[in-house]
């Protein structure tokens, strides 16, 4: 009975436009834009679809979302839920509210110990907020297990699994034994969408509403400091160029990239 | 006392010295040195010198079969080894595929942290500042590492290289992994045939995005670049259409390129696209929407349906070739 541990965090919705796109420089914070959404961080629910393939062929399999994070980070599990996870574990304590990207490893790694027995950890290969791509494989070498990184394709068969990565330029196939930690990235597909007849389902799954004491750890140092947000002003003196007809513009762009000696 | 700064040079897939052995090598000395570069691989003792060249006083070269192509279990008891013996303050290594993937281990094995995909770096007094995008390249974060060494991965292209000058002492090393230890196989590579040039190297790219509608709109895309000497780029919506090659994705989750001009059609300019040519200079624009974003990171802004504009300045450009 294979079991599957997905990790997943929420984030402030990536597509908001960058013009909606504040920090707060003093708080170090990015200031939440009006109506912008918090979603699951893109890779996570993809490493769900993952998960989830992987039960569609072994249909004995267990899969458990874990994340770390406030209130609202329920929603994610949730969402995760009706994807079709079979159950989820809520860590909320505010004693790491302000984690940092090791001390969330070290209490994600506490609560992979605390389930027990486990086949794969598939986590993203990146978050799609702080973008920093460091977790999976933290919490694979607190484990001493190995990590496959950037995965397009998993396949399982029970003491290994059979991982395509990708690479620059194409693609390796790469096997690892289990139970190891695999990150996972967008070539893999679309997430499957939750049907309503999920959504429902999914309020009868069990969220297992853990702290750092049901672990049984202290809050971890954290090992980084933030010491400045800020958004870069990127904005560069654009002439736009006119013209009443494609060949006019046309004549006008080659111009000038030909001055420019651009081309 | 740690000391100094340890760089992890690379080799490219042909077996020459990667680019990021420079940049990595320049900022190093920026930050203070000296710089000790370690080499590791499989036919790398013959660029070991040249990785020296660029402001290293030592070379710590590897070269065993084992280390062929990257895996973290050979890779990681090496740079540990390493890393103990030189016992720096900083150590630097590229956001490549092998940086991304063996630094958070070898952070993690060291007890100490590591700052992902840096675009500068500074020192302040034996502080390392170390400077990142995120959120999809929208922010720019700080950071400060409380544990020694202090480990950065910086952006390939993002820092200058020095020009080659000077030479260091090279030290060979055994590997002393043995094939037990590596507990991953890999079983297969496939690398799409290249054709032409790579858009990493490419002096003018032309890219086309989900205003183009289709994939049939890259012929032309292809004719221009054709044109221009240059190579063909994609947006990750194209990408993700199946419209043109993965290997073609320009962003935060594709390739980071840098040539003199790139050419955005039907792009509308999302941050993680722009963080692929956050080093571009010169970018021109094609988009019907007189408010896309991409215009304000273009000098060039033509506001036009590229049905009609692009064919037009395929004929301009040819005139202009064809001087
Ligand atoms: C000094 C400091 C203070 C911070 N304070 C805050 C704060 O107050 N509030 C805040 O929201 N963030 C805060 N952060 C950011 C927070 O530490 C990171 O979001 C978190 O550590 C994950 O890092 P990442 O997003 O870079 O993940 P990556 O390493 O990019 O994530 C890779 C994968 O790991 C998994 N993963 C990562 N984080 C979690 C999680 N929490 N739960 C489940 N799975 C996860 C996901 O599968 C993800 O795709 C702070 C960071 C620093 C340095
Ligand atoms: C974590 C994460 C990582 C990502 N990584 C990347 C990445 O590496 N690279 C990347 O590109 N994206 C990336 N994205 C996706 C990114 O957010 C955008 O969704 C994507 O870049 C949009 O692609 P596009 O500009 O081609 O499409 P759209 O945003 O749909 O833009 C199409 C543009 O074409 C214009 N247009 C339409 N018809 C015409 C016409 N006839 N003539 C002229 N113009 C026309 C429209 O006005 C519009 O501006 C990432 C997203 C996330 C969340």
């Amino acid at each position: 009975m294979p079991h599957i541990i997905c990790f997943a965090k929420q984030v402030p919705d990536p597509e908001t436009p960058a013009s909606q796109f504040k920090v707060d420089e003093a708080a170090k914070k990015v200031i939440p834009a009006p109506g912008v959404q918090q979603v699951p961080s893109q890779f996570d629910t993809i490493a769900v679809e993952a998960a989830l393939r992987i039960k569609d062929n072994h249909p004995d399999s267990t899969i458990t979302v874990v994340s770390l994070g406030p209130d609202p980070f329920r929603d994610t599990i949730k969402h995760c839920l009706a994807m079709g996870v079979d159950e989820g574990v809520h860590i909320n304590d505010p004693a790491v509210n302000d984690a940092d990207h090791w001390a969330t490893a070290e209490v994600l790694a506490a609560a992979v110990k605390k389930l027990g027995d486990y086949d794969l950890i598939l986590t993203g290969r990146q978050s799609v907020d702080w973008d920093m791509g460091v977790v999976g494989s933290t919490v694979a070498e607190i484990l001493g297990v190995p990590v496959v990184t950037i995965a397009k394709q998993i396949d399982y068969a029970g003491d290994k699994v059979t991982v395509e990565r990708v690479l620059l330029d194409g693609f390796e196939t790469v096997e690892a034994p289990t139970p190891c930690v695999v990150t996972v990235s967008n070539e893999l597909g679309e997430p499957r969408y939750p049907q309503l007849r999920q959504i429902m389902q999914a309020a009868k799954k069990e969220v297992k509403p853990w702290t750092l004491a049901d672990l049984g750890i202290s809050a971890p140092q954290n090992r980084v400091n933030l010491e400045a947000l800020y958004v870069p002003d990127t904005s560069v003196e654009t002439e736009v160029i006119e013209g009443e007809t494609a060949q006019e513009k046309a004549a006008t762009l080659a111009k000038r990239l030909s001055d420019a000696k651009l081309i | 006392m740690p000391n100094g700064v340890l760089i992890f040079g690379e080799a490219t897939e042909d077996g020459k010295l990667a680019a990021i052995t420079a940049e990595l090598s320049g900022a190093a000395a920026a930050l203070g040195g000296p710089v000790t570069c370690a080499l590791l691989g499989s036919g790398v003792e013959g660029i070991a010198q040249e990785a020296g060249q660029y402001g290293a006083e030592k070379v710590i070269v590897v070269d065993d079969p084992i280390l062929k192509d990257y895996q973290g279990d050979a890779y990681l008891p090496v740079a540990e080894r390493i890393a103990r013996e030189v016992d720096p303050a900083v150590i630097l290594l590229g956001q490549t595929m092998i940086g991304r993937d063996l630094a958070p281990l070898l952070a993690q094995r060291l007890g100490t942290a590591v700052v992902m995909d840096c675009m500068a770096l500074s020192m302040e007094g034996d502080k390392l500042l170390a400077e990142r995008p995120c959120y999809g390249g929208a922010a720019r974060a700080r950071y400060t590492i409380n544990g020694t060494p202090q480990i950065a991965t910086v952006r390939v292209k993002a820092l200058d290289a020095p020009a080659a000058s000077g030479s260091a002492e090279v030290v060979k090393q055994d590997a002393g992994v043995s094939a037990d230890q590596v507990r991953t196989t890999i079983t297969a590579r496939n690398k799409p045939e290249s054709t032409g040039i790579r858009l990493e190297d490419a002096t003018v790219v032309v890219s086309g995005g989900r205003g183009l509608g289709g994939p049939e709109a890259f012929q032309q895309l292809e004719e221009l670049a054709d044109v221009l000497g240059g190579a063909v780029g994609a947006s990750r919506a194209v990408c993700d259409l199946g419209w043109y090659p993965v290997a073609t994705q320009v962003g935060l989750t594709g390739k980071i390129v840098t040539p003199d001009l790139y050419i955005a059609i039907g792009i509308s300019g999302a941050s993680q696209h722009m963080a692929g040519i956050s080093s571009v200079k010169n970018i021109a624009s094609v988009n019907k929407d007189a408010d896309a974003s991409i215009f304000k990171a273009s000098r060039w802004a033509v506001v036009h349906d590229w049905k009609e504009f692009v064919p037009a300045f395929l004929e301009e450009v040819k005139k202009v070739k064809a001087g």
